[in-house]
């Protein structure tokens, strides 16, 4: 698992590497995450052109707070390793490499980021890499490419190719996705590194994307990956706490506090036992309260 | 540095910039199009040179149709045709980037 604070990762937003309007506007959206796509969203004829685009990009744009995250190019493709290097050069976050099936291509793509980084002059280490799942046997190997590296920082679900590899489609209600949604964020939580669902492609079906989202979100996926920055808004609205939440998390953390002073580690709140993994929620449901602008400076709960 | 062939990056789209490079005889020789040529035509004209050169490139005869392209638009653009121009789209030269 990679060192790194616990973020939030709730949307994940496909910018299309080359096109200068949707790379230069990617940060005012706020998604937590941008991931600029080198791979299918752009033509073989102007793989150069999409690479060096978005390294002009993040050397000169600034993306406020945002993970910035780059999917290059598949190891099969002599696109790969410029994507790599010039990735590493222009100090991106995270590298997502596509369509991984074992975690020998994460530790490929680990020794070459590494060897970048060196070359470069980077401190090694500081590239982030993460896996797009993507065929039966990257769901099958999960667990195995989660926990393939210490700089890996996700797990993300990529539908489109995995319906085909099983010989279905995408269906409304998801059920062919079932198995993979759980074998996916299974090995993320196993490794302690982040989940994130598929893209939900049809604009028009805003219903359905609401109802994908609550399911992943129940599940315990960190986010989505998305499209569309119309759907950031939606995403959020989905993971914001409820006022009781926020006000039970609250308790939560005070009364653990107090504990702490009286040197005990476990207590009872409202009759109910306070241990680590409820402190553990409590802190994830401060953060995400924090994130949707539902508190004060204080830590108060704002009207709406 | 030599240029090989005519090359072309970029695209007419909003906030794009499209470059042609070929062989040029002395110098650039640099024919900008711009809405804003009047404001920016310098400062355009400036960055594409200045890429050239760090290519290597000394001479050649550039075509810009600009979109309203940032700085990092231009100069992207212009590597790519550079480099197109060059033939060392597989080598990049990666102190230039």
């Amino acid at each position: 698992m990679a060192d790194t604070e616990e973020r939030l990762r709730r949307t994940m937003m496909f910018v299309p590497g080359n096109n200068p309007a949707m790379v230069k506007d990617a940060g005012i959206y706020g998604a937590d995450s941008i991931m600029f796509d080198l791979e299918d969203a752009v033509s073989m004829t102007e793989k150069d052109a999409a690479r060096i685009l978005v390294y002009e990009a993040l050397k000169s744009q600034n993306y406020g707070e945002a993970e910035l995250v780059v999917r290059v190019n598949g190891q099969d493709t002599p696109y790969y390793p410029n994507d790599v290097k010039a990735m590493v050069k222009a100090g991106i976050d995270v590298i997502r490499l596509p369509k991984v099936e074992s975690a020998e291509m994460i530790q490929m793509l680990v020794k070459d980021v590494e060897a970048s980084e060196k070359e470069v002059g980077r401190e090694v280490g500081s590239t982030h890499v993460m896996a797009a799942i993507e065929s039966a046997k990257g769901v099958i190997n999960a667990a195995e490419i989660a926990a393939a590296s210490d700089r890996m920082i996700g797990v993300a679900l990529s539908a489109e190719d995995y319906t085909t590899d099983m010989k279905t489609h995408r269906y409304p209600d998801g059920a062919e996705l079932e198995f993979a949604r759980n074998m996916v964020l299974h090995a993320a939580r196993a490794a302690g590194i982040a989940a994130f669902d598929t893209v939900f492609t049809n604009m028009d079906d805003t219903e359905g994307f609401y109802r994908e989202t609550r399911y992943i979100h129940q599940l315990g996926f960190d986010g989505k990956s998305l499209v569309n920055p119309r759907q950031i808004p939606m995403v959020n609205e989905v993971y914001q706490p409820t006022e009781k939440e926020i006000e039970n998390a609250k308790n939560v953390i005070n009364a653990i506090q107090e504990a702490k002073l009286k040197g005990s580690g476990v207590i009872s709140m409202n009759g109910q036992m306070v241990d680590r993994p409820v402190v553990l929620r409590a802190q994830r449901v401060m953060m995400l309260a924090k994130a949707s602008n539902l508190l004060d400076e204080e830590g108060n709960y704002l009207e709406k | 540095m030599e240029i090989k062939q005519t090359a072309v990056a970029g695209t007419l789209e909003s906030s794009d910039i499209q470059i042609m490079i070929s062989k040029g005889t002395n110098d650039f020789e640099i024919e900008l199009e711009s809405d804003v040529k009047k404001q920016f035509g310098d400062q355009i004209t400036k960055v594409i040179t200045d890429t050239l050169k760090q290519l290597g490139v000394t001479s050649a005869k550039i075509k810009a149709v600009d979109k309203g392209a940032l700085d990092c638009v231009i100069k992207a653009r212009t590597i790519a045709a550079g480099q197109r121009a060059l033939g060392t789209t597989d080598k990049p030269e990666w102190e230039v980037l």
